[in-house]
């Protein structure tokens, strides 16, 4: 654990979700989380911003839910990818194509890196 | 009195209950992964199991870090099933036993100093829920009564493998003590290894999967004493959970009757399950 930053980040390509991070992205998660309820994720569907306002996402975390950004909101805004996959889940945006964007790659260049290609594995 | 019969390792892949509630059972993919449960379930069935004590994680179902509990225990009758953001599964409510649960807390806390958050209500995650149609009927109700317990292994600092050990031996001691004759299955979820975030997204290993099963049912102690970084280099981040399987195995005999493995590894996760008989309960039978 890195005592200036207070992260375990010695793995590359890994964000451990250290007490740090998830302090960092509460508010981020927190909005993340509320998507669990059917009556919010319509309230989101509605009006994406003023949802994102109400649980007081920065301008920066917005802009990135919506550029669908997960790589940023991860590794630079404290988000955890369990609650992140319930706002992926409202633009149809499983783990695939959540962890592609990650990778830098296209769906279809993930795919061909794993051993069985299940379409369902959410 | 209480008996500890049987001890089951599994993943719990959300993907795997998606693709049983869509029927996929004899699809090429998923085949090898759903087999690989029938003899799991056959088994459990023919031990005469009652109760089954399922340590798993939440995955934002219920738990938000707002308030995180280390380790979180259900004294309900009745757990619904959640909604994880696209939905609930189409399950009955998982049946639990209140008196059960609330011996079980009695003994973990005073008994064994496990500080517990006890939950009267509990929303069931995939964590819990993905596993146990694989081991139990469940239509039109549940053959078996389940204790749900609920570990953190999203928030670091977790709990260390060493103090899940702990706490399958607490929990044996908590079942045996239990006067009426309930036949126990501890069940330990997660795993095996994976990875979902950053550059790293999609690890997978499936020569540490092997050895960790391989250790698991016949040198379980020497996995408690692996710090948390190894597991995630090893398993990938998110495959820490792999940890939660040690307070299924503490619970057990050193020696254990193997009675099943499966493991499978198709797309992002080692998926594996092992069935484990206690020795000593199977001795005195």
């Amino acid at each position: 654990m890195s005592r200036e930053t207070g992260h375990s980040d010695h793995i590359p390509g890994t964000c451990v979700f250290t007490g740090q991070r998830s302090q960092q992205g509460l508010k981020l998660n927190s909005f993340a989380f509320s998507l669990h309820k059917a009556e919010n994720r319509e309230a989101y569907r509605q009006d994406p911003d003023g949802y994102m306002d109400g649980y007081g996402l920065s301008a920066w975390e917005k802009q990135k839910v919506k550029e669908k950004d997960w790589k940023a909101l991860i590794e630079e805004g404290g988000g955890n990818i369990y609650m992140l996959l319930k706002v992926g889940a409202m633009t149809g945006d499983g783990l695939v194509p959540i962890g592609a964007q990650q990778r830098g790659e296209s769906v279809e260049e993930f795919m061909k890196t794993r051993n069985v290609p299940l379409r369902q594995n959410m | 009195m209480g008996r500890l019969v049987a001890g089951i390792g599994s993943s719990h892949v959300p993907s795997v209950g998606v693709a049983f509630d869509q029927n996929q059972q004899e699809a090429p993919g998923w085949k090898p992964l759903f087999d690989g449960y029938k003899p799991a379930k056959a088994w459990l069935k023919d031990v005469g199991i009652t109760h089954a004590i399922v340590l798993y994680n939440d995955h934002g179902t219920d738990f938000f870090f707002d308030k995180y509990p280390t380790f979180a225990l259900g004294v309900a009758d009745e757990y619904p099933i959640g909604d994880e953001g696209w939905g609930a599964r189409p399950l009955p409510a998982v049946k639990g036993d209140a008196v059960f649960s609330w011996h079980l807390a009695n003994s973990l806390v005073v008994e064994s100093e496990f500080d517990l958050t006890i939950c009267q209500e509990m929303v069931m995650d995939h964590g819990l829920l993905v596993p146990l149609p694989l081991l139990f009927d469940h239509e039109p109700d549940w053959s078996v009564r389940t204790v749900p317990f609920q570990v953190n292994v999203l928030q670091h600092p977790l709990p260390t493998p060493h103090r899940l050990w702990k706490l399958g031996q607490a929990l044996r001691t908590a079942v045996e003590s239990y006067p009426d004759d309930v036949r126990v299955v501890v069940v330990g979820t997660g795993g095996l290894s994976h990875q979902l975030h950053g550059d790293r997204f999609g690890h997978m290993n499936s020569d540490w999967d092997k050895e960790f099963l391989d250790r698991i049912e016949d040198d379980p102690e020497s996995l408690v004493d692996i710090p948390h970084d190894e597991w995630m280099e090893r398993g990938g981040a998110e495959a820490v959970e792999m940890m939660v399987w040690l307070g299924m195995r503490g619970a057990l005999t050193p020696k254990v009757n193997k009675i099943h493995r499966n493991y499978y590894l198709p797309m992002l996760s080692g998926m594996g399950l092992t069935v484990l008989e206690d020795t000593l309960t199977s001795a005195a039978a």
